[in-house]
């Protein structure tokens, strides 16, 4: 009932192509925003916004990457942790050499350079697609990891190979509290969403699509093959690799090559299968079960513990995690293949009826 | 030369031990167009079923038995439980299903057996040919053959069940056009219940290899990370490019890590094979013996 676009009038083409046309979302937006910027720094608890809010954004940002590369452009990629790791390494070292690197100009250092390498591991994309490319994009996450590792240049020569971030200033404001943390982070998320949404929108991102729904028809049709699928890693990469530093930076507060491995890369392609491949709102609501998924089913091995008065040993309850985790996988697969992002749509298109459907 | 030639042939049956795990993938993709993360558990499962029976006592060929039976009741239950609910979609949520299910078998083998390390001894002694380094002073492991004897004598059965048997011109068929195998009537479940139960089955000789040349343990699941290069080298469709492309990467591993090796700082074998077979793929898209794919609009 509250949810109608009834008396709703598009008079002007701006009206028409904006990103929420509807009133309703518009107010749901900013309401959101208002909360994620004002309320949950003023009343959130050190723990919710360190350990899970922050990491939850900035593997938002890494899932949207990864989302603009497969999701929009059709490439898969098994390398987003590669990315990340380049990012968070690049903004390192551009903190560490260049006099009064402000933090933000890092980040972009990291981005940008992890597109640099994004584009030189899309090279092959242009021959090879599907699974081929798929193992390939493996051969970065690989080959980066171990540069990383044993290019001694990347971490300024240290021994442990784990170095901690230096500290970091925005406007001359330090950014030390969970809640600055936060805040940076959520700031660089919504800017890059939006960026990121806005792009989709454009001629760049109907290119990636059709490239995505058949190649060769795009080529047909006039689209450059190679500008379209480069474009796609070096914008994915870009994304990532500020994730990565964003990673390194406000999260763990360590730039080391162990937390950007493989795994990662797996946990990345997760959230937009569960959250939905090709959509905006998708990574961000793969990113959450993702993230959050994990909390929940500790919570509930716990809780089962205590009612059932057993002890549970450490191994037994991570392996039963990972096997829920994994079936619950398929079974997400398999009853809405779309994602979470189509779950929501067709939620908002029964709303518009409710509560008289016909 | 002896030391370049030892390197070299150590490196080929190395690579046959690749082979060995990229066949699991090679079959199935072949018959399903699915690919397939999870051969990797399925060897870990395997050779932890294996060995954990062995263990308790049980003779060799009754744990093998009981294995196979487990692996083969794995395939039926995965086609069951997994592909047939996804029949039609897109290969790369299959593709995702199959992380799922490695997830599953992980959490499932390592619950059922434990995590810790076993070692396993099949009575082939793991030591180099008595004559070969006496004659030729080269050091070629007893074992590292009879793994070779092995994966010839698995490829010539899969090749002769694929070319030969009615059962081998079903799955080619289901390979070719799911619909129009359907459509002459053959069984698609069951075709990927046998599919998947030979897969198994081909896990369980590769984890019982791997087994005895690493010990099992976790670490047995990475080598489909291994065998990933092997495959796209080979073609995602072909038994044969599988064992080529095992020799291929496992001769230039070799080679390279003895003399690349010392002048990057070691540790290259992680990424090198990926490289190799990055490089023959600009040449050749779908591998070497791969099937062509023509694009139409």
């Amino acid at each position: 009932m509250l949810y109608r676009e009834a008396g709703q009038f598009r008079s002007t083409y701006a009206e028409d192509q904006q990103i929420f046309p509807i009133r309703q979302d518009r107010i749901a937006m900013a309401a959101l925003l208002v909360v994620a910027f004002v309320a949950v720094p003023l009343f959130g608890d050190q723990y919710w916004l360190s350990a899970i809010l922050t990491p939850f954004l900035i593997l938002a940002l890494a899932a949207l990457g990864l989302n603009i590369l497969t999701g929009y452009a059709g490439q898969l990629s098994l390398g987003t942790a590669a990315f990340m790791g380049i990012g968070a390494f690049m903004a390192y070292n551009a903190m560490l050499r260049v006099p009064h690197m402000p933090i933000l100009g890092g980040f972009i250092v990291g981005g940008l350079s992890a597109a640099a390498v994004g584009i030189v591991f899309g090279l092959p994309s242009l021959r090879i697609k599907g699974f081929y490319l798929a193992v390939a994009t493996l051969a970065c996450q690989f080959f980066v990891l171990w540069a990383l590792n044993r290019v001694g240049w990347f971490s300024n020569y240290s021994s442990s190979g784990v170095i901690s971030a230096q500290q970091i200033q925005l406007f001359g404001y330090p950014i030390v509290t969970p809640e600055a943390k936060y805040l940076l982070t959520l700031g660089v998320v919504v800017v890059m969403a939006l960026a990121a949404k806005n792009l989709m929108r454009s001629e760049t991102g109907r290119a990636f699509m059709a490239v995505r729904d058949m190649d060769v028809a795009a080529s047909v049709i006039g689209i450059p093959m190679m500008k379209t699928k480069l474009l796609a890693f070096a914008i994915s990469s870009f994304y990532c690799g500020v994730a990565g530093a964003l990673y390194a930076y406000t999260y763990l507060g360590t730039v080391e090559p162990e937390a950007f491995t493989l795994d990662l890369s797996f946990r990345v392609l997760f959230m937009i299968i569960i959250g939905g491949v090709g959509s905006i709102l998708g990574s961000f609501l793969g990113a959450a079960f993702i993230t959050l998924f994990p909390i929940f089913l500790n919570l509930a091995s716990k809780w089962l513990e205590h009612a059932l008065g057993i002890e549970m040993s450490h191994a037994v309850v991570s392996n039963t995690e990972a096997m829920i985790f994994g079936a619950l996988i398929i079974l997400f697969l398999i009853v809405e293949p779309n994602g979470l992002a189509r779950l929501w749509q067709i939620t908002k298109e029964k709303l518009r009826l409710w509560p008289f459907p016909h | 030369m002896t030391f370049f030639l030892e390197v070299v042939i150590g490196g080929l049956l190395a690579g046959v031990m690749y082979a060995l795990v990229a066949l699991g993938f090679v079959l199935i993709y072949k018959a399903s167009g699915v690919f397939n993360f999870a051969q990797g558990a399925m060897v870990f499962f395997a050779a932890l079923t294996f060995v954990s029976l062995m263990e308790r006592g049980w003779n060799i060929w009754l744990a093998l038995a009981v294995t196979l039976a487990a692996m083969v009741l794995l395939g039926i239950l995965t086609e069951r439980i997994v592909l047939r609910p996804l029949i039609n979609q897109p290969p790369i949520t299959l593709f995702m299903a199959t992380i799922g299910l490695t997830f599953v078998l992980e959490g499932l083998s390592q619950l059922l057996w434990g995590s810790q390390p076993h070692g396993l001894e099949l009575g082939i002694p793991d030591v180099p040919i008595e004559w070969l380094s006496e004659k030729w002073n080269m050091n070629i492991s007893q074992f590292d053959l009879f793994a070779a004897f092995v994966a010839g004598v698995l490829v010539a059965v899969l090749a002769l069940l694929f070319q030969k048997t009615r059962i081998g011109r079903a799955l080619r068929a289901v390979a070719d056009d799911h619909q129009a195998a359907l459509a002459v009537g053959i069984p698609l479940q069951h075709i990927w219940a046998i599919v998947w139960a030979t897969a198994g089955f081909v896990a369980l000789v590769a984890g019982v290899m791997w087994g005895v040349r690493n010990g099992v343990q976790y670490a047995l699941t990475f080598v489909a990370l291994k065998a990933l290069p092997v495959l796209i080298l080979g073609g995602f469709e072909s038994i044969a490019g599988a064992i080529i492309g095992g020799l291929i990467i496992g001769a230039s591993e070799k080679v390279a890590e003895v003399y690349l090796g010392p002048y990057v700082g070691g540790g290259i074998e992680s990424w090198f094979a990926y490289v190799v077979a990055l490089l023959f793929l600009l040449v050749r898209p779908e591998g070497l013996f791969g099937e062509k794919h023509i694009d139409r609009v």
